[in-house]
C-alpha cells in the first residue's frame, strides 16, 4: 500500500462518470475520495501502537424535483456502486420534499490550492518511529520525565461532480504532531505541538525541547486564587477560543434571532459594529492555506474578511440562506487566518508584568450561545509571570469566558503559527481572561 | 492486487468476492430487512477471518484475531416543516491484529479478498516484530476461553434498518408541528440516527462470534425566542440513544412529550436566573448518567490511570492502583457502581468483546470503596496482584474494520436504593432548598477527572420538598471525590433510568465508542452552584 494509489484526477473524473452513468435520477451529485494515514503513538516511554490505513469511498446524492437523499459506501465494484445509486435514488423517492435546495450548479473555475506536499505523504512508519525515539531521548535526558506522542500523516485525492457538468478535484497532504512530556513525580506536564501541510516545514528538535521544558518548570505547582488575570496565550490556546468565534458566524441563526450576533429589537444583525479590539483581524483564505477551493456543492470558495480592525464585517451564507436575504454565499467561515504582529512568545511574555502564561486549554464546552459564554481547563503548562519573567509554575484552572471578551482584550498579538492544516493564528497577550476555580490535576 | 487495479477490476469481480474460487453472496446493502433480525455466522467470511490467522500464526505471531465490520448508518435531520437532509452510509473491511513478543500490530484493508487479508495479516505482525524491538515491558494476555462458533445479536423489536426513511420523516415532520403549535417556541429540529453493525471475529484461541448490534439515536431541539428577541431559550437532549431497535424511537418520540418538551423551552425563557452559592442538588436520572460517565467511568480506565492516554485524553486521580483500590473512598457507603456488558438496551451490551472474551459484570464501587478497574487481555496483570482476578473483564472495542481494538467503557451503572424502593416525591422531601436538574446540557472535566462543571436542559428551585418556579443560568462546579461524597439519598429501583452516549471520543487516531448509563435520582448536599449569566 502506497500513497500512489491516491485517485489521479482523471481516475476520480473516470470514477464519477462512471457513476453518475448509472444514476437515473433528475439531478445527481457525487463525490469520490481516496484516502491514505500513517500514525504512530507513544506511552509511558515507548512506542503504543502504530497503524497503516487506507480507504477509498463514494458518496451519491439522487434528487427528484425537490426530495433528495445520499448513499455512501466503500464498495467499489460494479455491484457496489450500482447498489448505491440505486439506494440513493429509492431513498430519495420517499424522503419528503426539501423546499430549501437548491439548484445544483454547472462548470465553476477554481483558483489553484496547493495543498499536497510529498515530504508528508511519504513520511512512513521507519521516519515516524525515529521522531517518537527522539522525543523519548530528549524527555529521558533531562531526567525523570515521560514522553506520550501522537504523530499522523495523512494524504487524500477527493472529486466532486454533478450530472450538470460540474467537477472539482482537489489532493492535500496534512501532518500533526504533539507531545506530552510528563514528571516522573506527576506533578508537572508539559505539551507542544505543531502541524502544517508540509512536513519538511516542522522544527521537531524545538518542539521536543519545549515540550520537556515545560515538564520540567512546571513540577510543583503552587495555587493562585481564581480571578480575572492578563494572560498570554499560545497559538494553540488562541485556536481555540477562536474555533468558539468562527463557530458562531453564521447568518441564519443571527437573523433568527438566536445569536450572539442578532440585534435586539426589531430584528437584523451586529454587521458593522466593533464588538472587538481594533487589532483583531480574521479572514478564510481556503487558497493560501491550500484547502479545496471549492465547497461540496462545487460552489467555488474565495478569500471572506469576517473581521476588520475589531468591526464584523458579514457573517457566513450558504447559498439558500443568501438567496433568501440577497446576499451573496460566502460558505463557512473556515481555513481561518488571523492577523498578528511580530512578537514572539517570549517577547509576549516579557511585556506582562503580573499575570499569567497558558500553553494549552482542554474540555471546552458551550455555557451560553447568548454569550459565546465557554468553560474548560487548562492544562500541560500554566506559569505565573512578574515584571516578564516566569517566576513559577501554578495549578491548573477551569475557565468561563467568551471570545467577545476575550478577543475585545487584545493587548499585543505575536507572529502567527499554522496551528492545523487549515489554520493560522498569532499567540497574544490579553488584558484579563477569566478563571473560576482551582483545578488540581497535573 | 493494489486498490486502484481492484477497482479497475470492478466488473470481473461483480456478483461477489472471490475467495478461493468461492464467492461471497452479493449483500444488499439498504435493501429491505426483516422487522426482527439476527446475526449468524457467514462460512466465507468465517474462511477468509481463519486465513488471515494462519498468515499472521505462520509469520511469527503468538496470537492472532481477525474482524470484519459492515458498518451501516442512516440519519434524517429535519427543521421545522421539511427534511433538512437524508443520508446512509455503509463501510466494510478487515482489521487483523497480530501479537509478537508482547507487542502489538495491526493493519486493515477495505478488500475482502484472500489476498489483501493475507498481505494484511503479515503486515501487522511486521508492525508487531518492529515494535516488539524496542519495547521495555513486553505486554502478556490474560487467558480467555475458547467457545467455538456463536452469535449474538442485540435484543430488538424492530431492526431500524426495516423502517423506511418515509415514515421516519413522518413521525419527525408530526412532531415538529406539536412543537410548534406552543405559543412562544419559534424553532425545531429533530432527526434520528441509526446504526446497524455486523461484526464476526475469529481469534487464534478458538471462537468464531457473528454478532449484529443496533442503536438508535433520536433528538430534537425546541427553541423559544422572546417577542422581543432579548433572549432565547432550548430545550433540546430531550430522549438519550439507546442500543434497542426502532422501537425505542416509537416509544419515546411521542405529541405527549414534545408537547412537555415545548412548554419548558417556553417556561425557561420567563425563568428567575440563579442566585449563585452553595445548593443541594436533586439530579434526575437524564442528567446523573452523564456526571457518572465523566466522573467515574473515564478514571476507572486503567490505561488511563497508567499513562497511555496521558497526550490525549489524559490520565486519572485514581492512580497509582497499588494505593488506590480497595481503599480509596469515593462516595458514601450505599454507594454501588457496577460496570457490565450484559444489559439488553445497553450500548456497551455485547456477547463477545473484540478479543472474544464472554460479556460480563463486575464491581467498580462497592459499599463507596473503589475495588476494580475496567480491562482488556493485555491489561488484567498490570493489576491482579491486587484484585486476584488474572482475567479480563471484557472491554476490548474498536469502532471500525479500520480501527485497533482497545480498552474502552462498558456500560456504568450507579445502583438503586437497595434497602428502599424510594419515589421522587420521597427523594425530594429530604431537600429543603435545592435546585432541580434534568437533561444532559454542557460537561467538562479536566485531564485527570477531578475538577467538572456541568448543567442541565431544565431546572426548578426545590423548596419544603416541593418542585417550584423554573431557574436558568445554572451550572454546578465541583471536585469528584468532595461529590460523589455529598451524595446523600438515592432513589429506589421505581426511579431508575438509562441514558448514553452515542459518541464517546478516546485514543489517538480517535475511536468512537457508544455507553448506556443507569441511575437513579440522588440528592447531592452544598455543592457550588455559578450564575452563568454573569
Amino acid at each position: 500500500m502506497n500513497r500512489s494509489d491516491l485517485l489521479t484526477e482523471t481516475e476520480a473524473r473516470e470514477l464519477a462518470s462512471r457513476i453518475l452513468a448509472l444514476s437515473t435520477a433528475d439531478e445527481t451529485e457525487v463525490s469520490v475520495g481516496s484516502t491514505w494515514s500513517g500514525n504512530t503513538r507513544s506511552a509511558v516511554n515507548r512506542i503504543t501502537t502504530a497503524g497503516e490505513v487506507e480507504n477509498t469511498s463514494i458518496s451519491v446524492t439522487a434528487r427528484f424535483d425537490r426530495r433528495q437523499a445520499s448513499v455512501s459506501t466503500n464498495r467499489l465494484d460494479e455491484e457496489g456502486l450500482r447498489a448505491a445509486v440505486d439506494d440513493a435514488a429509492s431513498q430519495a423517492r420517499l424522503t419528503p420534499e426539501n423546499p430549501e435546495l437548491m439548484p445544483p450548479l454547472g462548470p465553476q473555475s477554481y483558483a489553484e490550492s496547493r495543498g499536497f506536499f510529498e515530504p508528508t505523504a511519504s513520511l512512513g512508519p521507519d521516519a515516524r518511529g525515529r521522531v517518537a525515539a527522539d522525543a523519548i531521548r530528549v524527555a529521558t535526558g533531562k531526567g525523570d520525565l515521560t514522553a506520550a506522542g501522537f504523530l499522523t500523516a495523512s494524504a487524500g485525492a477527493a472529486a466532486i461532480a454533478n450530472s450538470r457538468g460540474m467537477f472539482a478535484y482537489h489532493r492535500s497532504t496534512s501532518v500533526d504532531y504533539e507531545l506530552t512530556v510528563r514528571t516522573a513525580d506527576g506533578t508537572g506536564s508539559g505539551w507542544a505541538g505543531v502541524a502544517h501541510r508540509d512536513w519538511s516545514q516542522l522544527d521537531i528538535p524545538t518542539m521536543h525541547a519545549r515540550a520537556a521544558d515545560r515538564a520540567l518548570h512546571s513540577r510543583e505547582p503552587t495555587s493562585v486564587d481564581p480571578g480575572n488575570y492578563p494572560v498570554v496565550f499560545t497559538a494553540a490556546a488562541m485556536s481555540d477560543i477562536l474555533g468558539l468565534l468562527a463557530g458562531s458566524l453564521n447568518a441564519r441563526s443571527a437573523d433568527e434571532g438566536r445569536s450572539a450576533f442578532s440585534a435586539a429589537g426589531a430584528g437584523g444583525t451586529k454587521v458593522g459594529e466593533k464588538l472587538l479590539d481594533e487589532k483583531f483581524q480574521l479572514e478564510s483564505d481556503p487558497v493560501g492555506l491550500g484547502s479545496p477551493p471549492y465547497q461540496g456543492d462545487g460552489m467555488p470558495l474565495e478569500r471572506q474578511v469576517w473581521f476588520r480592525d475589531g468591526v464584523l464585517e458579514q457573517l457566513s451564507y450558504d447559498r439558500y440562506w443568501a438567496q433568501q436575504q440577497g446576499a451573496e454565499p460566502t460558505g463557512f467561515a473556515g481555513s481561518l487566518r488571523m492577523g498578528g504582529g511580530d512578537a514572539t512568545l517570549e517577547d509576549l511574555i516579557a511585556g506582562l508584568d503580573r499575570g499569567l502564561f497558558v500553553t494549552r486549554l482542554w474540555y471546552i464546552r458551550r455555557i451560553d450561545p447568548r454569550t459565546i459564554l465557554y468553560t474548560g481547563l487548562t492544562r500541560d503548562g500554566v506559569f505565573w509571570v512578574e515584571n516578564g519573567e516566569i517566576v513559577r509554575p501554578v495549578h491548573n484552572f477551569r475557565w468561563n469566558d467568551s471570545p467577545l471578551t476575550a478577543f475585545a482584550s487584545i493587548e499585543a498579538l505575536g507572529r502567527p503559527e499554522r496551528v492545523s492544516s487549515s489554520r493560522e493564528v498569532p499567540p497574544a497577550r490579553l488584558s484579563s481572561f477569566h478563571f473560576s476555580t482551582v483545578s488540581e490535576a497535573v | 492486487m493494489q486498490r486502484r487495479d481492484f477497482m479497475k477490476a470492478g466488473a470481473a469481480v461483480a456478483g461477489g468476492f472471490a475467495l478461493n474460487g468461492r464467492m461471497l453472496a452479493a449483500r444488499s446493502l439498504f435493501g429491505p430487512s426483516v422487522s426482527r433480525s439476527r446475526a449468524t455466522i457467514d462460512p466465507v467470511l468465517r474462511e477468509l477471518l481463519l486465513e488471515a490467522i494462519d498468515a499472521a500464526t505462520a509469520a511469527g505471531a503468538s496470537y492472532a484475531d481477525a474482524r470484519t465490520e459492515l458498518v451501516l448508518r442512516q440519519s434524517i435531520r429535519t427543521r421545522e416543516d421539511h427534511v433538512a437532509g437524508a443520508g446512509e452510509s455503509a463501510s466494510e473491511g478487515v482489521g487483523v491484529r497480530a501479537f509478537v513478543d508482547g507487542s502489538w500490530g495491526f493493519a486493515a484493508t477495505p478488500e475482502m479478498t484472500l489476498e489483501a487479508v493475507v498481505r494484511a495479516a503479515r503486515t501487522a505482525t511486521a508492525v508487531a516484530q518492529a515494535n516488539a524491538a524496542v519495547q521495555r515491558a513486553p505486554m502478556t494476555l490474560a487467558p480467555v476461553e475458547s467457545y467455538g462458533d456463536v452469535a449474538w445479536t442485540a435484543p430488538h423489536e424492530i431492526d431500524p434498518f426495516s423502517v423506511s426513511v418515509e415514515e421516519k420523516a413522518d413521525l419527525l415532520l408530526r412532531l415538529n408541528q406539536v412543537a410548534l403549535k406552543r405559543s412562544g417556541v419559534r424553532f425545531v429540529s429533530s432527526g434520528v440516527s441509526c446504526y446497524r453493525t455486523d461484526k464476526t471475529l475469529a481469534t487464534s484461541t478458538g471462537t468464531v462470534a457473528a454478532q449484529r448490534f443496533m442503536r438508535v439515536g433520536p433528538y430534537m431541539t425546541i427553541t423559544a425566542v422572546a417577542s422581543d428577541r432579548s433572549r432565547f431559550q432550548s430545550r433540546g437532549s430531550v430522549v438519550e440513544p439507546s442500543g434497542y431497535g426502532y422501537e425505542y424511537v416509537l416509544e419515546n418520540m411521542t405529541p405527549e412529550s414534545v408537547e412537555v418538551w415545548a412548554d419548558e423551552a417556553v417556561g425557561m425563557l420567563q425563568a428567575d436566573t440563579v442566585e449563585a452559592g452553595d445548593w443541594d442538588l436533586v439530579l434526575h436520572p437524564t442528567h446523573l448518567w452523564l456526571t457518572i460517565h465523566e466522573s467515574i467511568g473515564h478514571p476507572t480506565e486503567l490505561d488511563r490511570a497508567l499513562g497511555y492516554e496521558a497526550n490525549y485524553a489524559g490520565t486519572s486521580f485514581l492512580a497509582p492502583p497499588s494505593e488506590v483500590l480497595n481503599s480509596f473512598r469515593y462516595g458514601p457507603e450505599f454507594m454501588n457502581i457496577e460496570a457490565e456488558r450484559i444489559t439488553a438496551g445497553g450500548m456497551a451490551s455485547i456477547g463477545y468483546d473484540d478479543e472474544g472474551v464472554k460479556a460480563e459484570s463486575w464491581p467498580l464501587v462497592q459499599d463507596g470503596i473503589f475495588v476494580d478497574y475496567q480491562t482488556t487481555r493485555g491489561q488484567a496483570s498490570w493489576i491482579s496482584e491486587y484484585t486476584g482476578n488474572e482475567r479480563s473483564h471484557g472491554c476490548s472495542y474498536a469502532s471500525g474494520w479500520d480501527d485497533i481494538q482497545f480498552q474502552r467503557m462498558p456500560n456504568i451503572n450507579l445502583e438503586p436504593n437497595a434497602h428502599d424502593d424510594l419515589s421522587e416525591e420521597d427523594v425530594l422531601a429530604a431537600v429543603d432548598r435545592g435546585i432541580y436538574v434534568e437533561g444532559r446540557n454542557s460537561y467538562s472535566i479536566d485531564q485527570q477527572r477531578y475538577n467538572f462543571q456541568f448543567s442541565g436542559q431544565v431546572a426548578w428551585e426545590v423548596k419544603g420538598g416541593k418542585k417550584t418556579r423554573m431557574l436558568r443560568d445554572v451550572a454546578y462546579q465541583a471536585r469528584t471525590p468532595d461529590f460523589w461524597n455529598s451524595m446523600a439519598v438515592i432513589g429506589g429501583p421505581q426511579t431508575y433510568y438509562v441514558g448514553g452516549s452515542l459518541n464517546d471520543g478516546k485514543g489517538q487516531p480517535g475511536q468512537s465508542n457508544a455507553v448506556s448509563h443507569g441511575c437513579p435520582i440522588a440528592v447531592f448536599r452544598d455543592v457550588n452552584v455559578l450564575n452563568t449569566a454573569r
